[in-house]
């Protein structure tokens, strides 16, 4: 398998305060990579890094074997133009934490918006595709529906749909049921648990270790800003090496 | 609260626990407001009734053709200097957040200046500045004398519509900003530009918080066009005074334009009202009451008070 996302010593600083303190990591193509930690150990500013939301400072990321965000010629590295990023951009899905969704659109708008506007499909052919989505993620009847109509659950799941309808070769999710009520967050599960077992490349920020240890094939310990401890999920949830995953996950589990 | 034992009618009995009867807290300070507001107010009607004004000389002029074309002139203005503004305030909006220094501080500059003097100095200016250009030139294009160009109509036309979009870029700059960022991210991470993204995203929302304040500014402009009446343009207010001056009742026509503009911005005010309750749609539950709705609601609670004082008398 060949790496979808590579980190080499990446650094990321908002203005004095160091986020990232040097990441190195590999995600295989195909695999579902799970990235846990305390809140604040740039678990979810790492995910941002990977579609450019925001600009590392120092290090190396390679998506699909491209850098992100440069381009380089000999060792002089320029920076991509904003629409060569979008053109990046369109290969990554991105799934956020507070769904974002357009509330001025029906789900099934929201859904084709992307692919209409920047791939040019016709209106017909992205709806048609759009409702096969919605359907996908179990919301085939609520295609009419504006955002503020639906539960948490239900936005988060048309936030997956309008994702996918990209076609995306790479899924990253941040926190993708932290803002839902326990009793939503098994659908939204579910509906990744399927992308996973479709074979999609996926990055998941997650509180969920139940997920992350039945559903994820890498996982790694974020903390300060650095990899303390990255393996497969089953035996670094249950037999964590490091004091503080072992302090980390006798919180959370 | 005392709406809910109001509302409930005073000869129904409640099907539940016994509903509240009491005598209501008399409120003297009110009644004795009320009495020296209308004594007030008989006051001023008398004093006008008693100036020599020939009213008469309204209803006569009010739809002469010097003022009906007046008023489709103030119309015409109305309606011209706010799409220069609103069009000129959605650019300068979009310069000023942009991250470029030079197009913001042009912006910034701009905003400074047509909002920092009076428009009345601006329209004056404008209709002077043949006294500093003898000519336009504008190439291969254009060449005229200035006092050609610049009619009257241009002038009250640029003087009007470049002030305006000084203050349109100020409530369009905070619809923007009134928008998640969370939305742009999103839009972003689709792979939509830049702006696609502000006219297909941003923008829609945005209009939520821009449609009621452009609303006030276009009451505003209908107003302020009969300042234009400086620069020689014959709107509504220069043809009430004109009339004025050869029919020699001057007061009256200034009451017919002061009432021809109470007429158009009530009709204005309505039209603004119903656009806003259009644009709350979505993000408030419940509509707001239209005018005719809270005066059936008040007309009914009144009926019901003296009921109930009656019962309790």
């Amino acid at each position: 398998m060949t790496a979808m996302v590579k980190a080499e010593g990446v650094h990321k600083s908002f203005g004095p305060v160091e986020v990232l303190k040097g990441i190195d990591l590999e995600v295989k193509s195909g695999e579902v990579f799970c990235l846990i930690g305390p809140s604040g150990s740039g678990k979810s500013t790492f995910l941002r890094c990977i579609n450019h939301l925001e600009k590392i400072n120092a290090g190396r990321l390679y998506v699909d074997g491209d850098l992100v965000g440069y381009r380089q010629k000999g060792d002089k590295l320029y920076e991509l133009k904003d629409s060569e990023v979008a053109v990046k951009r369109r290969d990554i899905g991105m799934v956020f934490q507070r769904f974002n969704l357009f509330p001025h659109m029906t789900s099934v708008e929201n859904v084709m918006e992307a692919p209409v506007q920047v791939k040019g499909v016709s209106r017909g052919k992205a709806r048609e595709r759009a409702l096969e989505l919605l359907d996908r993620v179990g919301l085939a009847d609520k295609a009419g529906s504006y955002p503020s109509q639906l539960s948490g659950g239900q936005q988060q799941r048309v936030a997956i749909a309008r994702a996918l309808a990209m076609d995306p070769k790479l899924m990253l999710f941040d926190e993708p049921t932290s803002a839902l009520d326990p009793e939503l967050v098994g659908d939204v599960l579910d509906v990744m648990r399927d992308l996973a077992e479709s074979g999609m490349t996926m990055i998941v920020v997650t509180h969920e270790m139940g997920f992350a240890r039945e559903v994820g094939d890498s996982l790694v310990f974020l903390d300060g800003g650095v990899v303390v401890e990255s393996g497969h999920p089953r035996e670094v949830l249950t037999n964590p090496q490091h004091e503080r995953t072992k302090s980390f996950l006798s919180k959370v589990l | 609260m005392t709406v809910d034992i109001d509302k409930t009618p005073a000869d129904t009995p409640p099907a539940g626990p016994e509903a509240i009867k009491a005598i209501p807290v008399r409120h003297y300070g009110r009644y004795v407001s009320a009495v020296v507001a209308i004594a007030l107010l008989v006051g001023v009607v008398y004093a006008f009734s008693q100036g020599k004004i020939n009213w008469g000389a309204i209803p006569d002029y009010f739809f002469d053709d010097r003022i009906l074309d007046g008023v489709g002139k103030t119309l015409l203005l109305t309606v011209l200097s706010m799409v220069i503004g609103i069009v000129g305030g959605v650019m300068l909006a979009v310069m000023r957040l942009s991250k470029n220094p030079v197009t913001s501080s042009i912006a910034w500059f701009y905003i400074w200046f047509f909002r920092g003097t009076p428009v009345l100095v601006q329209l004056i200016v404008w209709f002077n500045l043949g006294l500093v250009f003898e000519y336009i030139n504008l190439g291969p294009f254009y060449k005229d004398e200035w006092s050609d160009f610049m009619t009257p109509f241009l002038t009250a036309l640029l003087g009007l519509g470049l002030n305006e979009a000084a203050y349109m870029a100020e409530i369009c700059r905070a619809g923007l900003l009134s928008v998640d960022e969370g939305q742009t991210e999103a839009s972003h991470a689709l792979g939509m530009s830049h702006s696609k993204t502000l006219r297909r995203i941003v923008i829609p929302q945005a209009m939520r918080v821009i449609v009621p304040p452009t609303g006030n500014e276009v009451i505003n402009m209908l107003k302020t066009t009969s300042l234009v009446s400086v620069v020689q343009y014959p709107e509504l207010l220069r043809a009430a005074q004109d009339i004025g001056q050869t029919s020699g009742a001057p007061a009256e026509m200034l009451f017919l334009a002061a009432a021809w503009y109470l007429l158009m911005t009530s009709v204005f005010s309505i039209g603004q009202y119903y656009l806003e309750r259009y644009y709350a749609r979505g993000s408030s539950r419940s509509l707001p009451d239209t005018p005719f709705q809270k005066i059936k609601a008040n007309v009914l609670s009144l009926s019901n008070r003296s009921a109930s004082t009656g019962d309790t008398a």
